[in-house]
């Protein structure tokens, strides 16, 4: 095989931190090549140093021989590499066929671009309606757009950044028959991730990233997942582990909950139903944008509605504002930790103070006690190892992991009797997660009804007792998560939308004619 | 090359700093303008910064401080509560009338009996009025998703209409022989507003200024409503998950503001001012948006910076009468001011980094 792209000692430095450091690789013709390494370790600047989004401090790259230093991405494009963005660029108020028109350097007239994409997205086994708008995709759909975007383009070199991250099952094995397909015609990918299986089942080589070195090469198919992570981490991972216990009384009952009014492009949720007992994981799965930030503000009263529609201990509590519910014990640590969870400029002492106030105590007669206050926020630093000089420091000066850390653990130290976390993991590096999820297994063995929603299958599959699906609004019924498999899990996430899981059959069809021809 | 770097979290020295660090720098820039003109700056600047309050005349120019500086700092300090939860009341001008109004209306009524309840009973009317001007775009603002800047803007032009039928009609004194505005209230004991220390300035709304001075300190640093409203100002997302009501947070804002602005007319209308006059406001009140920012939001920091506009005014007339600097340059003078302290405000957010050419 010849070489596609070939890197050489690229360094990167950000002031306080070296993000790349002497990085050197290679990416042979038509190899799916992986970059792996945690949050942090500088796949995204490495990877935007190749698209021309960032210039190296010192380093080389040549592409099919000839140097290449692309000033800016046009002229990264213009030889051949594209990029799928992690988050998409797209204006929801547009089709998806202007939409891709924007992107382009030199776009043809609408209906041959319409006809163009209706093609690429056919033969790639991507369906796509160049006339829908944006707005109304679910993201597996609006990844396509950026893919075929690309495709339209002819890349030689496709870089992808966490694609799967916002896919369902099903909708992962599809782009895995796209890749594969793309591969055998001679592109090559440079695929970023940190999932390990996903990586040992498609990628021929790989690079690992740790705090921005270059640390290890290896072909991922002869490496188990763990010793991946090893690689990837630099220590052992502890995995979560609780003590069996039976669960308890009823907790939280919710019946009939029905949103009526949204935020333009959010979901509805559509007669939502279920329970959890004290002492019980529930885990909520479903890709982002299907209901989870509605839901977890109907639970946290962000979002108020008919008394009985939410029962806390039998008691109707649907109609009450967060402040009283939390009286109750029914706290909820949302998705964005900067804006929501936790007010960027303001102290961890002052953030301590926005959600704990009322059960820790922190007034007397409505005036603040700064002392009792600081002692909040420093112990929620000390028990879960929130990385910081002091509780003085800005909730916006802390990395995203040490950020979550403290707001899961601010809502944990209140005692809380129901507790709803959104995404607890995400964009955490692994060892701060796996704190996080062992912080809430110890959570319910000790007797607190648990909500985890997540989009991370294997962290649901983890910790959860029972798995329900929330799909377009809708819910699924919660079942036992141990013996499901993820065949199941993928079908329950499926749902009620069939437009992504209609396309399977697709898929089969591409990867058996892919596995035909080059066995 | 020079590169701007965000810091992580804002440098407290900075923050005092900047402020000394402005008005340095506006006397440098100030002092080679006047030196441009042709007159000598150490002098002009002396006239402006150092005579009103140490100067040969001083006993003239001091009380006349207090006496701007007083509604300056009590609008302000009720504005700035608002600017912290992001609702922008702009319209406390039209407070300022319609407090001055009712409050004057209300002594107006007794003429010309005496009693001891007549000025507390004014006081509460000059505060009920702009308290209900305010809850105009409050409640519009609540119900039906307006927008306050507007509508508050807006009513500024509408109660000074009402304040010249008002001078022209229902007040307008019996015994003037036709002349528009009120009777004095400076010659109703019962309902005047005098000055407390001859020579100082100090009337009772200048007493009301430093009482809630204090009172904005200690709600914004210790209180938890004080904590909402900057929760709600920084991050409106995160204040609705820490259960802040945004329907209460605006009324008892708007409520605030307009109430304080009202007091400022109060008593601006039964002290210096003495009557309903048809040019009765000066621009208090849009005065003051500049003095709350001035003072960075902060109720010290409007303290002082409300004593430091009126020392710029009266230091400004001063050095226009003596030194016969042409007013515009005594406007361009306090414009730099504004300008270099909201200026170096980047420096308490921001570190500045010197790059070698080449490497970014």
């Amino acid at each position: 095989m010849t070489e596609l792209l070939s890197v050489q000692g690229l360094t990167k430095a950000y002031p306080g931190v070296v993000a790349n450091d002497d990085v050197s690789f290679d990416i042979a013709e038509g190899e799916i090549h992986a970059l792996l390494g945690e949050n942090g370790a500088g796949k995204s600047t490495l990877v935007k140093m190749i698209y021309g989004l960032v210039k190296p401090d010192s380093g080389t790259m040549r592409l099919r021989g000839q140097a290449f230093a692309p000033p800016e991405p046009r002229a990264a494009r213009a030889n051949g590499v594209a990029m799928v963005f992690q988050h998409f660029s797209l204006f929801e108020a547009l089709t998806v066929a202007e939409n891709v028109g924007l992107g382009m350097e030199n776009p043809p007239a609408l209906s041959q671009l319409s006809r163009e994409i209706r093609e690429v997205s056919h033969a790639y086994g991507l369906p796509l309606d160049p006339r829908r708008l944006v707005g109304e995709l679910s993201a597996g759909e609006r990844q396509r757009v950026e893919i075929v975007r690309c495709l339209l383009q002819d890349p030689k070199l496709l870089i992808m950044d966490e694609p799967t991250s916002v896919l369902t099952p099903q909708e992962v094995e599809i782009l895995f028959a796209t890749l594969n397909k793309l591969k055998a015609e001679g592109t090559s990918i440079l695929y970023i991730s940190h999932k390990l299986e996903e990586i040992r089942a498609l990628c021929d080589g790989a690079t690992i990233l740790r705090r921005g070195k270059h640390v290890a090469s290896c072909d991922p198919r002869e490496k188990s997942a763990a010793e991946l992570a090893e690689l990837m981490v630099g220590e052992a991972l502890q995995v979560p582990d609780r003590a069996p216990s039976e669960p308890g009384e009823v907790i939280l009952q919710v019946a009939g909950l029905t949103s009526t009014n949204v935020a333009t492009f959010g979901t509805k949720l559509q007669n939502i139903g279920f329970e959890v007992r004290a002492g019980e994981i529930l885990g909520i799965g479903g890709v982002a944008g299907n209901g989870q930030d509605e839901l977890l503000s109907a639970l946290s009263g962000e979002t108020m509605g008919s008394p009985e529609t939410v029962r806390f201990r039998g008691k109707t509590v649907g109609h009450l504002p967060p402040n009283a519910r939390r009286r109750l014990g029914m706290l909820t640590a949302p998705e964005e930790r900067l804006g929501h969870a936790a007010a960027p400029d303001m102290s961890l002492t002052e953030n301590g103070i926005l959600s704990g106030w009322q059960r820790q105590e922190l007034t007397s007669a409505g005036f603040l006690k700064w002392g009792a206050a600081k002692r909040f926020a420093e112990q929620i630093i000390t028990a879960f190892d929130v990385r910081t000089p002091g509780a003085h420091v800005a909730a916006r000066a802390l990395s995203g992991g040490n950020l979550q850390k403290f707001v899961i653990g601010r809502e944990i130290l209140q005692r809380p009797e129901l507790l709803v976390v959104n995404q607890p993991t995400w964009g955490v590096d692994a060892s701060a997660a796996a704190a996080i999820r062992q912080a809430l297994l110890d959570l319910a063995s000790n007797g607190t009804a648990v909500i985890v929603i997540s989009q991370d299958l294997d962290e649901l599959r983890e910790v959860s007792d029972r798995f329900a699906a929330l799909n377009a609004g809708h819910l699924s019924a919660p079942k036992p998560t141990r013996g499901l498999s993820m065949e199941q899990i993928g079908l329950m996430l499926g749902g009620a939308h069939d437009m992504d899981v209609a396309d399977t059959g697709g898929a089969h069809h591409i990867k058996e004619a892919y596995e035909e021809g080059h066995p | 090359m020079i590169r701007l770097e965000k810091r992580p979290t804002p440098s407290k020295a900075w923050t005092y700093a900047t402020p000394v660090l402005a008005v340095a720098l506006t006397m440098l820039a100030g002092g080679l303008m006047f030196a441009l003109l042709g007159k000598n700056p150490f002098l002009a600047i002396k006239t402006i910064f150092y005579d009103p309050i140490l100067g040969e005349f001083a006993f003239y120019y001091r009380g006349q401080l207090l006496v701007k500086a007083g509604p300056l700092i009590l609008i302000a300090i009720g504005l700035a509560m608002g600017f912290k939860a992001g609702i922008w009341n702009i319209g406390a001008e039209g407070q300022y009338i319609m407090g001055a109004i009712c409050g004057a209306a209300v002594g107006l009524a007794f003429y010309p009996a005496e009693h001891w309840y007549i000025f507390p009973l004014m006081v509460i009317a000059g505060a009920l009025g702009g308290l209900l001007w305010a809850m105009i775009p409050a409640i519009l603002k609540v119900k039906f998703h307006t927008n306050e800047i507007l509508v508050s803007l807006l009513l500024v032009y509408v109660a000074e209409q009402l304040l010249a039928a008002m001078a022209l009609g229902a007040l307008r004194n019996p015994d003037a022989t036709g002349f528009p505005g009120s009777r004095n209230l400076q010659q109703y004991p019962a309902a005047s507003n005098p000055e407390l220390w001859a020579g100082t300035g100090i009337h009772y709304g200048v007493v009301a200024a430093l009482i809630a001075v204090i009172f904005a300190y200690i709600l914004l640093s210790r209180h938890l409503t004080g904590f909402h409203i900057q929760l709600a100002g920084q991050s409106p997302k995160a204040a609705r998950f820490g259960g802040v009501n945004p329907t209460m947070l605006v009324v008892f804002c708007m409520g605030l503001s307009g109430a304080l602005a009202g007091l400022a007319g109060l008593f601006e209308v039964t002290g210096p001012a003495g009557q309903i006059a048809i040019n009765f406001n000066s621009g208090y009140g849009f005065t003051a948006i500049i003095v709350a920012f001035l003072g960075r939001l902060h109720p010290i920091g409007i303290l002082l910076a409300g004593l430091l506009m009126a020392l710029t005014y009266i230091g400004g007339e001063a050095a226009q009468a003596t030194l016969q600097i042409p007013a515009a340059a005594i406007q361009a003078f306090q414009g730099m001011l504004l300008f270099f302290l909201l200026g170096v405000d980047v420096l308490s957010n921001y570190k500045i980094k010197r790059v070698k050419e080449g490497v970014a």
